[in-house]
């Protein structure tokens, strides 16, 4: 059994446009101890994904309105918010892009762990703030008990975000949501925190759903891979699969147009334009009838606009939604 | 090889109620004519305050900043406004930098009509073929800034930098706000403008793999100072200064299983630009850092016969380096 299986989730938003399917039908799954990264532009639905496991959408606009989210073999989307408010935080932790948005500006670093702790099992307040100092030791921040007694305000991007990964590790998480974690650092302190994740995953066995758009992160931290256009998964695979052989023309326009320093120059020592998707993500409001991403798809055939392929497993166990591939993902 | 733009010992400090940020300490630059000069460095070693000195929204507390030979670092409002439209901006934030009640066609034209230029009739035309050149369709200008997607409204931003027809744009951060899939297609719009104007830019970006690919050559800036300067290709194959090899090798490389050697740094944080570091001011995260570096500011230098400069102790004319993890 699979620690977390995401099955047909489909999640819209009620807007003056209508009803905008911003996950539609998203399967995937996360063994125990695996890291696993979700992957795509803004709009695809990458965070609303993760938001609709937690069930931390506002609703209104957001509702999830079908699948399943089984996590340790129980329906999460099944839950009462009591029920649900003992797996946040405690089974599966949390952290975001900016970590004040999970930071109480008025509340110490110390007051603030041993907080999330206590919520959630019964220890007395000092075993709660001795684990507390312990969390500040695990995630590598110098100094720890001058800096439980910090304001959030007080520490820098870097040591925010590693209090915020000591809260989410407050409780033994079985898997940890982390969505863009290190969109918003500079790139030494990204490196480290990458670095610090995969530690604490090899060190706790934990699983992490690795939510970002930055293919770097992706190739460095994940297992596995998988990639979601409007809405949509339409590739998933092993992490040197994808990056080798990615197969959905999606996938291998996005690889393709990463600027790479080992690129051949011109006569003025420049390297060639970058290649292009053409175009624009299409709106929620207006999607393609057939295959989401067929209108900036050069290798699209009028097939194409009549269905809008799922995701099937290939006999190699990757995945593709793709009408044009065979069974081996070649595109003819 | 004059120089279109340069910059000679610029220093810019602010006054904060937490005592004096030192943004700008002692830079020297040069960009030649159609040149494209990279700047990289992490958030809060200047790279911003750079940006706006050059446009000379800022005015530096020392230096000289000069177009064409000519010092434009001390100019007032009417003095400098014969030299404004040789130099334009592009900002990373194409949502912030746009003014929501205008139109878009009125937006791309509000610096030809600041700088009087062309009757109305001229001026629509203008903006016509501008909005062209920049891939949005002439019939979107009687639109409004919030019926485009981000990359759409960096393109806006890019036609109104164009509008009079520039020397140099500076571009902080262009696509740093931009999607993967449209990334690409701003950076390509940009080196062909740049191929079809001849114009140059100041490209500051915190994203190396994007500044390798756009520049011709990179300055590396830290705390303040520029570090190393050199070619794009150098500055990739052989980077010569501590700080360099510690940004480079944070990098991660959108290659599965590469896996990357530890990163060369004593302390990950940097220091606050408040009270930088006495000495080279990248001595107190340095792996190798000796007694001098904390006592020396060590001298931008030039490597014997190549464009390559480094400021760093232990970093010889004939690019020798002599560094040495220290205890």
């Amino acid at each position: 059994m699979a620690l977390l299986d995401v099955r047909n989730l489909r999640t819209v938003f009620m807007t003056r446009q209508g009803v905008l399917p911003a996950v539609d039908g998203v399967s995937f799954r996360i063994e125990a101890g695996e890291t696993v990264a979700l992957v795509g532009e803004s709009g695809c639905g990458k965070s609303v994904t993760a938001a609709s496991i937690l069930r931390l959408l506002p609703d209104p606009p957001g509702r999830t309105v079908g699948g399943e989210v089984m996590f340790e073999g129980v329906d999460l989307l099944a839950l009462g918010e009591r029920e649900m408010r003992q797996v946040r935080g405690a089974r599966i932790g949390m952290i975001f892009q900016e970590p004040m948005t999970s930071l109480n500006p008025l509340l110490t670093i110390g007051d603030q762990i041993t907080e999330a702790i206590l919520e959630h099992e019964p220890v007395t307040k000092a075993a709660a703030l001795k684990r507390a100092g312990d969390l500040i030791d695990l995630v590598r921040i110098p100094d720890a008990s001058r800096v439980l007694r910090e304001y959030p305000h007080r520490l820098s991007g870097g040591m925010r975000q590693r209090a915020v990964i000591a809260m989410a590790l407050s409780c033994n998480p079985a898997l940890l949501i982390a969505d863009e974690p290190t969109t918003a650092l500079d790139v030494t302190t990204q490196a480290q925190i990458l670095e610090l994740l995969d530690d604490l995953k090899q060190r706790l066995g934990m699983a992490i759903l690795l939510i970002t758009h930055d293919l770097g992160v992706v190739a460095q931290a994940a297992q596995r891979v998988v990639i979601m256009y409007a809405g949509r998964v339409v590739e998933e695979a092993g992490v040197t699969e994808l990056f080798e052989g990615p197969l959905h023309p999606y996938t291998r326009g996005l690889l393709g147009s990463i600027p790479r320093p080992d690129r051949e120059v011109d006569e003025h020592g420049r390297p060639p334009p970058l290649p292009e998707i053409a175009g624009l993500v299409p709106s929620l409001a207006a999607l393609p009838p057939g295959c989401r991403f067929a209108p900036r798809c050069h290798l699209a055939t009028p097939s194409c606009d009549l269905q809008d392929p799922p995701a099937i497993t290939l006999p190699s166990g990757r995945r593709l939604a793709c009408i044009n591939a065979d069974q081996m993902g070649s595109l003819t | 090889m004059s120089a279109l733009f340069r910059m000679s010992g610029v220093v810019k400090h602010f006054k904060t109620p937490r005592g004096l940020v030192h943004a700008v300490d002692g830079v020297d630059l040069s960009i030649a004519r159609g040149e494209v000069l990279g700047l990289v460095g992490e958030s809060g070693c200047g790279k911003s305050s750079l940006a706006r000195l050059a446009v000379r929204i800022i005015e530096p507390d020392e230096g000289r900043i000069e177009l064409d030979g000519v010092d434009i670092s001390h100019l007032g409002q009417n003095e400098i406004r014969p030299h404004r439209p040789r130099i334009q901006m592009i900002f990373q934030d194409p949502f912030a930098s746009l003014n929501p009640r205008a139109s878009v066609g009125r937006i791309i034209e509000e610096p030809l009509i600041v700088h009087d230029r062309g009757t109305p009739a001229e001026r629509r035309e203008r903006v016509a073929s501008l909005m062209d050149k920049v891939g949005l369709r002439p019939e979107a200008a009687a639109r409004y800034p919030h019926e485009f997607s981000g990359g759409q409204r960096q393109r806006i931003g890019i036609a109104r930098a164009l509008a009079l027809s520039p020397d140099l744009i500076i571009c902080d951060e262009p696509v740093s706000a931009l999607d993967v899939s449209v990334r690409a297609q701003v950076i390509n719009l940009l080196d062909r403008l740049r191929a079809e104007f001849g114009m140059s830019y100041l490209f500051i970006s915190h994203d190396l793999s994007v500044v390798e690919h756009v520049a011709d050559r990179i300055a590396v800036m830290y705390l303040g100072k520029i570090v190393e300067f050199a070619d794009r290709r150098s500055l990739w194959r052989r980077p010569l200064h501590p700080y360099t090899q510690a940004l480079l090798a944070s990098v991660p490389a959108p290659i599965a299983g590469a896996k990357r050697a530890p990163i060369p740094l004593r302390v990950v944080e940097p220091p606050s630009p408040l009270a930088p570091p006495k000495g080279c001011r990248f001595h107190t995260r340095c792996p190798y850092a000796r007694d001098i570096c904390q006592i020396e500011t060590p001298e931008l230098k030039s490597l014997q016969g190549e464009t390559h400069q480094v400021a760093c102790h232990f970093v010889s004319a004939d690019g020798e380096s002599r560094l040495q993890a220290s205890a």
